[in-house]
C-alpha cells in the first residue's frame, strides 16, 4: 500500500499577473460528481474585481500596442501551453461531471479555438477596414481598434470552452480582460490561469475571478472603468439590470444568447469586431 | 427676415432670397404616405431663433400616433419594402437624392430659417451632404451582399429615429438612408426646434412616389421620441443627441431585443504643435469651435496649444476671431448665425460665466449682435484647469477652452482625460507625430491638420461616452442588418 499523502491543491484568483487569495478571505466549497466537496475556490468580492479592473486599465496600453504578429504569436503559445497540459483539463472537466468523451471534445475545441483567434490576430483589421473615397481632397481611412477593458461573465456550460470562446476574441482584439468563471465549474478557469501564466501574457491583460454572479455581475457592469461587458447567462432579469448599469458609462454590451461553443458558429471574427471600435482619420492631399 | 441688417459687419447685406421657398401654416404628422391630424389634436410652434418670429407649426404625436407611425411602417416593411427588389429600393433612394439635389436652394434657405445656422453652411455643406448621403446608400441596396465578410445580411424591420437640432436635414438623410438601402422602413422624429426640412422631405417623399409607410415622420418632443424607444414594435432605435438623454435610451433598452446606435456627446481635444502651419492652424481652430455656432457634437471644444507657440496662436486666433461676422443667417456674408434655441443660448450662458467664476479669462469677439434673437459671441476661455466645467463638460456653443502644453505625451494624456470620445485633431507637419497622436487618441474620427469634414462614405462615431455605432460608409450599413 501506498502510504504518501496527496498534496491537495488549493485555488486563487488571478490578477495582475499573480495568483492570490481574496481580500475577503471568502470561499465556497466545490462538490465533485459524487456530491463531495474535494475544492475549495476563492469567493471574490467587489474590492477584488476593482483591484482586477486597476491592473487591466494599466494593461490596456501594452497590450494594445503590441503588434498584430505578437498578439497572435502569443495567443497561439497559449494553445502550445494547454495542448501540453490536455490530460489535466480533461481530469477535471470529468471530475466534475462531464463525461470523459466530452471533455476530450471540450479541451480539444478549446486549443483548436485559441489557434483560430491567433490567426485573426494580423487579419481581422484587413477584413474590416476601409480607405474611403470622400468626395474632396482628403485621404480618409477607417481602422478597427480596441475598447479597453472588457468585463465578461463566463458561461456555466462548457465552463473551459466557453470562457476561452469569450477572452480569447477580446483579447486578440487588443482589449484586455477581467473575467467571472463559471459559477457552477469554475475549476478549469482557475487552471486555464496557470496556462495563461505560463504563456506570456503581459501582467493584469487577462485578470480570472472565482465567485457568484449574484454578487458579482453589478460590479461588473457598474464599473465606470469598464468599456464593454459580456454576459450570456439565461438569468433574463440579472441580464436586465446589467444592461441599465451599463447606461451609465455607455458600455458596450453584448449578450450572447444560448450560443453553442462547440461549433463552428461559436467563433468568427465578428467576435472580434463586437470589442472593437472603428477609427476613422482625415488628412489632406496638398502640398 | 428683413434685407436690413442693423449690425455693423462692414458688408452691405447680401441676404439670400425667401422668394421661392413654402412654408404651410401648419404641418400634421406624416404617417402612411398622408399627411394627417394628429390623434392629440395638438400642435405646437416653430420660430426662427434669429427673429424670434413664429414660422409655422408642427403636431405633437402622442401614444397613439407613435402606435399609427409604427403599425404603418410595419405594414410597409412586412408587405412591401422587404418585397421589393434591392435594385428597385436602390432607385427609390438615388430618386430622394435627386430631387433633393433639385430643390437644394429650397431646403437650404427653411434650414437657416428653422435653425439659424448661415446660408453659407446649409447651402454648401447641409444640404450637398444630404444628397450625397442619399446617393451613396442608395447603391448600396443591391450589394449588400459583397459588404459582410462570410455572412448574409437581412433587414431588421422598423427603425424608430431620433434625430438633433444641430443638423437637422443632415441627420434626417444619415438615418434614412442606410435604414432603406437595409431593407428597413423607417419612424423618425425631427427635433422639435427643427422640425421644418423633415417636414419638406416628407413632401418630397410624396412627389417621388415612396411607398406609402416606407418612412413616416412624426413630430413632438422627448416625450414622443421615448415613446418610440419603448415601442414594442420597433427593431431597432438610431439616436443621436446629449449624452445625457442617449443613457437614459441605452437603459430603457435594457433587457429588449432592440438594436441601437448612439450618436452622443464630444469634447474634442484639438491639439497644434509647434511646427505646425500655424496660419492653417488658426483657421482649422476656427472652423473647429464656430462652425454652426459650435452646435457639433465633434466640434474642436478643447485646444491645446504647444507652449512656445501658444502665444501666438491665441494672438492669430484672436484676430481672426474679430473678423468673424454675425448676424442674420440669411446673409451670405454670415459666418456665426443665431444659436438655436433660448434653452440653449440660456445652457451656453451659464456654463460660460461658470468658466469665468472659475478663475478663467473671457475673450469674446468685438462684433455686434442683432437685437432681436438668440445669439452668442465666438468666445475664448484662457487660463482653465483640466478639471474646469468648460473644459470636461459639452457647451455646444461658440465657446473655446484653451490649454497649453510641452510634450506629446502630456497632451495624449489630457486630450483622453474626459469621458467622451467623438472626435479630435492635431496639426503638425511631422507624419511620424500625426500618427502617433491619432492612433493614441481614443475618438472615433480624427482629422489631421484638417477639421470638422464629413463625407458620407466616412464611417462617423465615437468611442466612450460618445455613443456607439457608425453612421456612414461601409460600416454605417452594420446598425441596420441582421447576419447570418
Amino acid at each position: 500500500m501506498n502510504s504518501r499523502i496527496d498534496i491537495q491543491k488549493t485555488y486563487k484568483l488571478y490578477i495582475n499577473g499573480k495568483f492570490s487569495r481574496t481580500e475577503s478571505g471568502r470561499y465556497f466549497p466545490l462538490k465533485d460528481s459524487q456530491g463531495k466537496t474535494t475544492v475549495n475556490l476563492c469567493q471574490a468580492s467587489r474590492k477584488d474585481f476593482r483591484e482586477a479592473v486597476k491592473f487591466a486599465r494599466k494593461a490596456v496600453s501594452g497590450w494594445s500596442s503590441r503588434t498584430a504578429y505578437n498578439r497572435g504569436q502569443i495567443l497561439y503559445r497559449i494553445a502550445e501551453t494547454l495542448e501540453g497540459r490536455k490530460k489535466q483539463f480533461i481530469q477535471e472537466l470529468n471530475h466534475f461531471g462531464i463525461t470523459k468523451n466530452n471533455a476530450t471534445q471540450e479541451v480539444e475545441i478549446t486549443i483548436d479555438r485559441l489557434v483560430y483567434y491567433a490567426g485573426w490576430a494580423d487579419k481581422y483589421q484587413a477584413l474590416f477596414s476601409s480607405v474611403n473615397p470622400v468626395a474632396s481632397a482628403h485621404y480618409n481611412f477607417s481602422v478597427p481598434e480596441y475598447q479597453g477593458v472588457i468585463a465578461i461573465i463566463s458561461p456555466n456550460d462548457n465552463p473551459l470552452l466557453g470562457l476561452v470562446s469569450l477572452i480569447a476574441p477580446a483579447f486578440v482584439g487588443g482589449n484586455t480582460i477581467v473575467c467571472l468563471a463559471s459559477e457552477k465549474n469554475p475549476l478549469t478557469a482557475i487552471t486555464f490561469a496557470e496556462v495563461l501564466h505560463a504563456s506570456d501574457i503581459p501582467n493584469g491583460a487577462i485578470n480570472i475571478l472565482t465567485g457568484f454572479s449574484s454578487e458579482l455581475a453589478e460590479h461588473f457592469s457598474s464599473h465606470k472603468d469598464v468599456n464593454g461587458i459580456v454576459y450570456c447567462g439565461e438569468n433574463l432579469e440579472l441580464n436586465k439590470s446589467i444592461q441599465e448599469n451599463a447606461s451609465e458609462n455607455v458600455k458596450r454590451i453584448h449578450y450572447y444568447d444560448k450560443i453553442n461553443w462547440l461549433i463552428n458558429k461559436g467563433q468568427s471574427p465578428y467576435f472580434i469586431m463586437d470589442h472593437s471600435e472603428i477609427k476613422t482619420t482625415w488628412h489632406p492631399i496638398g502640398s | 427676415m428683413t434685407n436690413q441688417t442693423d449690425f455693423i459687419t462692414g458688408y452691405s447685406p447680401a441676404p439670400e432670397s425667401t422668394n421661392l421657398i413654402e412654408i404651410k401654416e401648419r404641418y400634421p404628422l406624416f404617417i402612411k404616405g398622408k399627411f394627417s391630424e394628429p390623434q392629440s389634436g395638438k400642435y405646437f410652434s416653430t420660430i426662427n431663433p434669429a427673429t424670434e418670429k413664429k414660422l409655422s407649426e408642427v403636431a405633437v404625436a402622442n401614444q397613439a400616433d407613435v402606435d399609427f407611425a409604427v403599425k404603418s411602417a410595419r405594414n410597409a416593411y412586412k408587405n412591401v419594402w422587404s418585397k421589393m427588389p434591392p435594385k428597385e429600393r436602390s432607385k427609390y433612394i438615388y430618386r430622394i437624392a435627386r430631387v433633393l439635389q433639385e430643390r437644394g436652394r429650397e431646403f437650404a434657405v427653411i434650414e437657416s430659417m428653422d435653425g439659424g445656422k448661415p446660408i453659407r453652411e446649409s447651402r454648401d455643406i447641409d444640404i450637398p451632404l444630404a444628397v450625397a448621403h442619399f446617393f451613396y446608400y442608395a447603391g448600396w441596396a443591391d450589394k449588400l451582399e459583397y459588404a459582410f465578410p462570410g455572412r448574409k445580411a437581412n433587414g431588421l424591420g422598423v427603425a424608430g429615429q431620433i434625430i438633433p437640432w444641430n443638423f437637422p436635414l443632415l441627420m434626417a438623410a444619415w438615418k434614412i438612408a442606410p435604414a432603406l438601402a437595409c431593407g428597413n422602413t423607417v419612424v423618425l422624429k425631427p427635433a422639435e426646434t427643427t422640425p421644418l426640412t423633415a417636414m419638406k422631405l416628407a413632401e418630397l417623399l410624396q412627389d417621388i412616389d415612396l411607398p406609402p409607410g416606407v418612412v413616416n415622420i412624426i413630430t413632438g418632443a422627448g416625450d414622443t421620441g421615448i415613446k418610440i424607444v419603448d415601442h414594442p414594435d420597433i427593431n431597432k432605435i438610431a439616436f443621436t443627441g446629449s449624452t445625457d438623454v442617449g443613457k437614459i435610451i441605452q437603459k430603457s433598452l435594457a433587457g429588449t431585443q432592440k438594436k441601437y446606435t448612439l450618436e452622443l456627446g464630444g469634447k474634442a481635444a484639438h491639439i497644434i504643435f509647434d511646427d505646425a502651419a500655424i496660419n492653417q492652424a488658426v483657421e482649422g481652430i476656427i472652423n473647429g469651435i464656430f462652425f454652426n455656432q459650435g452646435h457639433v457634437c465633434c466640434a474642436g471644444s478643447r485646444l491645446y496649444v504647444q507652449e512656445c507657440v501658444a502665444e501666438e496662436v491665441i494672438s492669430k486666433l484672436k484676430d481672426r476671431m474679430d473678423t468673424l461676422i454675425i448676424g442674420d443667417p440669411l446673409d451670405k456674408n454670415t459666418d456665426i448665425g443665431a444659436i438655436n434655441s433660448k434653452m440653449q443660448l440660456k445652457k451656453i450662458i451659464e456654463i460660460t460665466q461658470s468658466g469665468k467664476d472659475e478663475g478663467g479669462v473671457l475673450f469674446q469677439s468685438k462684433c455686434t449682435t442683432p437685437k432681436s434673437g438668440y445669439w452668442f459671441k465666438p468666445t475664448l476661455i484662457s487660463n482653465v484647469a483640466q478639471s474646469s466645467r468648460v473644459v470636461q463638460e459639452e457647451i455646444f456653443g461658440p465657446v473655446l477652452a484653451v490649454q497649453t502644453f510641452r510634450t506629446v505625451d502630456e497632451v495624449i494624456e489630457k486630450a483622453n482625460n474626459t469621458p467622451y470620445g467623438l472626435s479630435g485633431g492635431v496639426w503638425t507637419d511631422k507624419g511620424a507625430k500625426i500618427f502617433k497622436i491619432t492612433k493614441q487618441m481614443r475618438a472615433g474620427i480624427l482629422w489631421a491638420n484638417t477639421f470638422n469634414k464629413f463625407d458620407p462614405t466616412s464611417p462617423f462615431g465615437g468611442f466612450k461616452e460618445s455613443g456607439m455605432g457608425r453612421e456612414g460608409g461601409i460600416h454605417g450599413l452594420y446598425p441596420y442588418v441582421e447576419l447570418s
